[in-house]
């Protein structure tokens, strides 16, 4: 505590000209900010915008060109993660930094430095666990455990080590409302005794709620700073982007025929880490939007592969305007008007090695007639694909250009258009606008919305519960594979969709624990 | 024993590169350039433990051909790996062309005293050389390590999932290519084992598909250290018997009988794979999740 004290006033993390540069792209240029112990700081900003390279930079993983840091008064420069975790900054990763097969306290034993024996970790690992509220098993497969209980053992791996600065890279992405809570109250705990959070985000009501100060970076520059207390959303959203934001807009609409049933249908995990299907319910009508919320892992990828015929259930189960097609494969289904596009742009809904000409033919060959008699069309093939990436803008060199090549944002603007494009009757999504940044996302809500006023009818499944809220008629959550009962989307509160998306009944929060 | 213990070698040694996530496919290359190093050295200095020396050095060596060319250039790996088991193949019968029909230097069983003198038990378990026991011992050294120690961790934690272990700072490459130089002088001590002291003597292609065998134990025992062991010496046992059967000229067929081992891996690994009800498969029983992917430290 004295260490604090004395430094109180002073920059715990000073940056100064901090300047990356990757063949064909400056991801940072000349960035300056510093951080005060004991405050939150936010580091806003699009994809691309160069937020991770300089965390990555703060950590150790990356090595800057151009720049210095000064970290509690001494000059600053980490040539690995380990250098940067013995000066005390930690950091919680967005994804790849946990090893399913492994056990909890294996996982945290090999983020220290100076691991304790096992037995003393177990017990260590229990009581923090206990004290910040997050309760943890150090016994338990990570891959058995959600993607919230994931979260903690990377925050307590990082509490373990006492961090004077602890980075967290969208830390909220995979969490219900009630685990985000826990989450803030956690993080509030440490700033109160002294530790210093940068936190990454683009959920500007987190950041408005949380964080003392806000730094926003746009294409690997310093933009703005501000006070994310005194700014609004849209503000921020509009420094982010460096345009003015533009909200889709939804039309009225009236009561149609149902496009698409499922019934009572019950689908079991197909592999040891997959979810089964239980009990799922549901209809949409033509012109509808269907939300579908929860978190990831409770059965989303399931749902989906279902209803684009990935997975052959049942035939009367599932129905398409009244004909039962739930033992045809996906073809069967795309000439019937059902297109999907799946979560996982590289390698589920595109093939990443082959061109955005023969993407676009891979799902598009039924429905836009671009074969003949078992033989390509190519001159045809290649006008859909520049129709798509002419009505959905998409920035590539030209159609020839690899899937793998695109920014995620830019292939996602793809494989979307190239099923809207086809003018679906039935239309499945999942995590539509996941990756993509701010105005790319705009407008493809915009353009699902367009589709429904069309009277197709379309299901989104995905965990942006904000997105969800703005473009769905009706909503329903997924929680251990089972779907709740679909609501009118309108007027619903974050606690009541919370309640919907389950899973928070085990969690406590920590004032509660340590009261 | 004796039949099982280089296939127990190579295939401890294979166990320990693919817990680390890389696949190497050429450990009957490996294997049969250790025999002839082995062989070689200890031909022309008369010593045997030089040439064990020489022949884990020579797989070593042969596979951090197979180290540099998948870790740095990135090359794949299972096509790397049949080109080292051709390579090795070759390089071997290149060396080995003066060592025909040459009779190494003996090596020493040990002796134990009383416990060989037990009826049965005695020859069976104590009548070996040391390479033998040592074999046992490192077997039982590399569960432990991989189950108790820090490095044994951080070795399945990389095999497991690269990117995470990347993030976390630890060195994928570097603890990928101690894995594979460990597991080609895992390879060649098994080699040598062949030509000095199982058969003895150096003949091309003597390995005769013992490095593959290697390979399916790994899968057969599920990638832990005790199975392989149970593995190698069940396979061992039907050798042998396959050959006591031959001699005590049962009217079967040889090949038959020469087929057998490879017949019943082949059978016991459908068995093992066959999937299981009620069980947590992937995580208890199945392959590091980065088997065979190339890593790449991009940022």
């Amino acid at each position: 505590m004295d260490e604090r004290l004395t430094s109180a006033g002073e920059d715990l993390l000073t940056i100064e000209g901090l300047t990356k540069a990757y063949p064909g792209v400056v991801a940072n240029d000349n960035v300056s900010f510093s951080i005060r112990p004991g405050e939150v700081h936010a580091l806003l900003g699009e994809n691309g915008a160069g937020k991770s390279t300089l965390v990555k930079m703060i950590y150790g993983l990356v090595k800057p060109d151009a720049g210095s840091m000064t970290f509690k008064g001494t000059p600053y420069a980490p040539s690995e993660p380990r250098a940067a975790r013995a000066s005390g900054v930690a950091m919680v990763f967005q994804h790849f930094s946990l090893f399913e097969a492994l056990d909890v306290a294996e996982n945290i034993a090999l983020g220290m430095e100076h691991p304790p024996k096992m037995r003393d970790l177990a017990t260590r690992i229990r009581e923090v666990s206990h004290n910040y509220g997050l309760p943890l098993d150090p016994d338990q497969l990570v891959g058995d455990l959600s993607a919230g209980e994931r979260q903690r053992v990377e925050i307590i791996r990082c509490l373990l080590q006492n961090p004077k600065l602890l980075i967290m890279d969208e830390p909220t992405s995979v969490l219900t409302p009630q685990e985000v809570a826990i989450l803030f109250q956690t993080l509030e705990k440490l700033r109160g005794e002294g530790c210093s959070i940068l936190y990454i985000s683009h959920k500007l009501e987190e950041i408005r709620a949380l964080c003392d100060h806000a730094t926003v970076l746009r294409l690997g520059k310093k933009v703005a700073t501000c006070n994310p207390r005194q700014e609004t959303a849209r503000a921020m959203a509009e420094m982010m982007v460096g345009e003015t934001l533009h909200v889709p807009q939804k039309a009225l609409r009236v009561p149609q025929d149902v496009a698409l049933e499922i019934e009572a249908l019950d689908v079991p995990a197909r592999t040891a880490f997959g979810t089964s299907l239980k009990g799922i319910n549901m209809s949409v009508q033509k012109g509808e939007i269907l939300g579908i919320g929860g978190v990831a892992g409770n059965g989303q990828e399931e749902l989906c592969a279902v209803i684009a015929g990935e997975i052959l259930v049942e035939n009367a189960k599932l129905r398409l305007a009244g004909i039962p097609i739930g033992d045809q494969g996906p073809n069967p289904r795309r000439a019937l008007g059902l297109l999907s596009a799946p979560e996982e742009r590289l390698g589920h809904a595109a093939a990443p090695d082959m061109s955005l000409t023969e993407n676009a033919l891979l799902s598009g060959s039924a429905r836009q007639e671009l074969e003949h008699k078992g033989m390509i069309d190519w001159g045809k093939t290649r006008d859909f694909a520049k129709h798509i990436i002419r009505e959905f803008d998409v920035r590539t060199p030209s159609p020839n250009t690899a899937a793998r090549a695109l920014s995620g944002g830019n292939l996602q603007k793809f494989v979307i258009g190239r099923e809207i494009l086809q003018k679906p009757a039935v239309l499945v999504v999942n995590q539509p606008t996941w990756g993509v940044d701010a105005s790319a996302a705009a407008s493809i809500r915009q353009a699902l919305l367009d589709l429904a006023a069309e009277d197709a009818a379309i299901v989104v499944i995905s965990q942006d519960l904000d997105e969800l809220m703005e473009i769905s008629d009706r909503f329903a959550a997924l929680n251990e594979g089972r779907l709740s009962p679909p609501v009118e989307a309108a007027g619903l509160t974050v606690d009541q969709i919370g309640l919907m998306m389950g899973g928070a009944h085990d969690l406590e929060p920590a004032a509660e624990v340590t009261a | 024993m004796v039949a099982a213990t280089p296939i127990l070698l190579a295939a401890l040694g294979e166990l320990v590169v693919e817990k680390s996530g890389v696949l190497n496919l050429g450990v009957e290359g490996m294997m049969i350039t250790g025999a002839i190093c082995g062989f070689a050295i200890a031909v022309e200095t008369g010593s045997p433990v030089l040439g064990f020396i020489a022949a884990a050095i020579g797989g070593a060596l042969l596979s951090l051909i197979f180290g540099i060319l998948t870790q740095y250039l990135l090359s794949n790996q299972v096509a790397t790996g049949l080109a080292l088991t051709l390579f090795g193949l070759g390089l071997s019968s290149l060396i080995g062309q003066g060592y025909v029909g040459i009779r190494p230097p003996a090596v020493e069983k040990l002796n134990l005293g009383p416990l060989s003198d037990i009826p049965f038990f005695g020859p069976v378990l104590f009548n070996h050389d040391l390479m033998v026991y040592l074999t046992l011992a490192l077997c039982v050294a590399i569960w432990a390590v991989l189950k108790y120690s820090r490095a044994g961790l951080i070795l399945r934690a990389v095999g497991e999932n690269h990117d995470a272990a990347h993030a976390l700072g630890y060195k994928v490459i570097h603890v990928r290519l101690l894995a594979i130089s460990f597991g080609g002088a895992c390879a060649g001590l098994g080699g040598a084992y062949l030509s000095l002291i199982r058969v003895p003597q150096w003949t091309e292609g003597m390995t005769a598909g013992a490095g593959w065998i290697a390979l399916a134990i790994v899968v057969f025992a599920s990638w832990r250290p005790l199975r392989v062991l149970l593995g190698a010496y069940l396979f061992g046992g039907v050798t042998v018997l396959q050959l006591n059967l031959q001699a005590a000229g049962f009217s079967i067929p040889v090949e038959y009988l020469s087929m057998s081992p490879y017949l019943i891996t082949i059978a016991v690994l459908v068995i093992m794979s066959a999937p299981r009800k009620g069980k947590k498969g992937r995580a208890s029983l199945a392959a590091p999740a980065c088997l065979g992917r190339a890593f790449h430290a991009s940022q």
